[in-house]
């Protein structure tokens, strides 16, 4: 079970707005940095980890920029969204970010509640309201990838890919 | 129950009998899209092993010429990883360079009935080879990369039927941004095309249809094979290939008639394409900084061919840029034997290299503070082009011709001689 404090977006919120160009090509870090810069101006200074974005439709409309990327390195817990952008939820699988769909979830709360999310029975609670809805089910193979890093660290120990060397910055 | 397009393809490349919506279908991936992009510094993996070198293609695309150190670094390291792991289809800057999209088409590596990842949203474009091809995360290439393989959830699909032809002054991108303005996103559901009107469109412009798709957000977007198809195909190369087409009774989630011959000229408004389109007359007289032609939707050369045509003898409005960036090497090439160059230039524009270059914001025409710019390239998020407080408007490379004349967005309509 997750538990975190709600934070709402509308319909359509893009990858370019996730990944600003200016940092499409930057480090992980950098990138999380400045997620949402130019619609939410310092979100990134509000938000804490553990937090729950909710969605409207579309979410993660555009391009193959890993927003899903930043929003886990912001500790973000997870995204539930009326739907979501195939891109989208492909990078979150990837890098290991739990992304769901859920009907109705941008109607049944409203900033700064509290949302409780189980992907043992895809189901999500508005604590406040007392309100549940169903998440559209993960199929296992790739709620194992967003739950356990994502598919590098497989292709590393496959011998695929090197181990991230860390980079001094 | 019959099959979709997109499920036959997907359904010979997994190996299985039937493939239907909610399906997880592994694929054995025929063609993987490389690009610059995947050897920048800061987000780079080492690949160490390769699956299938021949089924991989690489091209320079986002940085040409690169304009910095890191572009720089990255087109050093894929030449050595190309040269490394003996990737043959490699295209550098030079001869036979361009967008990524276009050149899977120019070269016919996209063929009908196959699979196709990049890790470029835009990869779809291949879909009007009836190629299944979609955009994916860098990760998803590493791993088709690295595996051969890639997983694919399959949508419902959404069916347009096409009948009639597009009026003079009417182009494949004013069709799509009628469809993104009707109907909206396509979240999670796969779009085909077909119907008799597709005859009257070309490759080039069903590639605009198919490149569009992922701003719809759709999954995968195909057109049916015809016999256009087929000798557009023939003349590149002659791979066996078996192109697919929808079983009678495959279902879809809708079905969709379109009239070409009833559309208009339409703009996007600023932001973003849902739900977002207006004719023509409704943003004319908003005046323009920047009038932008280029990506791998709108930088054919019967783009080029149709600006050329609108600016010949004419001058571009004083104040405002007019880019043109042909989608690969030898769209310029052509652009220059039919004398389009000269008359752009001579009417004030600017022809860059064939890169992605200010679709992405990246270099060659970034946009200023409070800038407005009319582009038929891709996409028109804020901040995609330059600063958040831009301003861009998307409509067909006619219309942007037309505006960079006047100044001011415009009728495609206005600029017709008499």
């Amino acid at each position: 079970m997750i538990s975190g404090r709600t934070w709402c977006f509308g319909d359509n919120i893009n990858s370019d707005l996730m990944v600003p160009g200016p940092v499409v090509y930057a480090t992980p870090a950098e990138q999380a940095r400045a997620v949402f810069s130019a619609n939410r101006p310092g979100w990134v200074d509000e938000v804490k980890p553990g937090d729950i974005i909710v969605g409207g439709q579309n979410f993660g409309m555009g391009s193959s920029r890993p927003g899903a990327r930043s929003l886990r390195t912001l500790g973000v817990a997870c995204l539930l969204a009326e739907s979501l952008n195939g891109l989208f939820f492909r990078n979150a699988v990837n890098f290991g970010f739990l992304a769901l769909r859920c009907p109705g979830v941008s109607t049944a709360f409203t900033e700064g509640q509290t949302a409780e999310v189980s992907v043992a029975e895809w189901r999500v609670r508005n604590v406040q309201t007392g309100a549940t809805l169903a998440c559209e089910p993960v199929p296992p193979a790739l709620l194992k990838l967003m739950l356990e890093g994502g598919i590098f660290p497989s292709l590393e120990r496959d011998g695929l890919i090197a181990p991230k060397a860390t980079k001094a910055k | 129950m019959g099959m979709t397009i997109v499920e036959k393809i997907l359904a010979r490349a997994s190996g299985q009998a039937k493939i239907a919506p909610g399906d997880l279908a592994v694929v054995a991936v025929d063609t993987v899209l490389m690009l610059d992009t995947n050897f920048m510094p800061d987000i780079r993996r080492e690949i160490l092993k390769v699956h299938d070198a021949e089924k991989i293609v690489m091209v320079f695309d986002h940085f040409v010429p690169p304009p910095d150190r890191a572009s720089a670094d990255a087109q050093a390291t894929g030449r050595a990883f190309a040269k490394q792991f003996g990737v043959a289809r490699l295209h550098d800057i030079g001869r036979d360079q361009g967008i990524s999209h276009v050149i899977a088409s120019e070269r016919a590596y996209a063929l009908p009935g196959t699979t196709l990842v990049c890790s470029d949203s835009h990869a779809c474009a291949a879909g009007a080879l009836n190629c299944a091809a979609r955009g994916v995360g860098y990760p998803d290439l590493v791993y088709a990369v690295t595996t051969g393989k890639a997983w694919f959830k399959v949508g419902e699909t959404v069916r347009y039927d096409l009948t009639g032809k597009l009026q003079p002054g009417v182009f494949a991108k004013d069709l799509f941004l009628h469809i993104s303005g009707t109907y909206g996103d396509h979240a999670n559901q796969n779009v085909e095309f077909g119907g008799g009107g597709m005859a009257s469109l070309s490759i080039d412009a069903r590639r605009t249809m198919t490149t569009m798709g992922a701003e719809l957000s759709a999954e995968f977007a195909t057109f049916e094979a015809d016999d256009i198809l087929i000798d557009y195909i023939r003349a590149r190369t002659s791979a066996p290939f078996e192109a697919q087409a929808p079983d009678a009774d495959a279902i879809y989630v809708a079905r969709r008639t379109i009239d070409l011959s009833a559309l208009e000229p339409l703009v996007a408004r600023p932001d973003s394409v849902i739900k977002n389109s207006v004719p023509v007359s409704q943003a004319a007289g908003v005046a323009i900084n920047q009038a932008f032609i280029g990506s791998c939707a709108n930088g054919t050369i019967e783009d080029i061919a149709e600006a050329a045509r609108i600016v010949k003898g004419r001058k571009v409005a004083n104040g405002v840029r007019f880019i043109i960036t042909p989608a690969s090497q030898a769209i310029y090439r052509q652009a220059l034997e039919a004398g389009y160059v000269q008359i752009l230039m001579d009417a004030g524009a600017v022809v860059t290299a064939a890169t992605c270059g200010a679709c992405f914001g990246g270099h060659m025409g970034v946009l200023g503070p409070n800038e407005t710019c009319i582009t038929s390239s891709t996409r028109n998020f804020k901040g995609r082009m330059g600063d958040p407080t831009a301003r861009i408007y998307m409509g067909s490379s006619a219309t942007v011709a037309a505006s960079a004349i006047a100044g001011t967005i415009v009728h495609p309509g206005n600029m017709v001689r008499a």
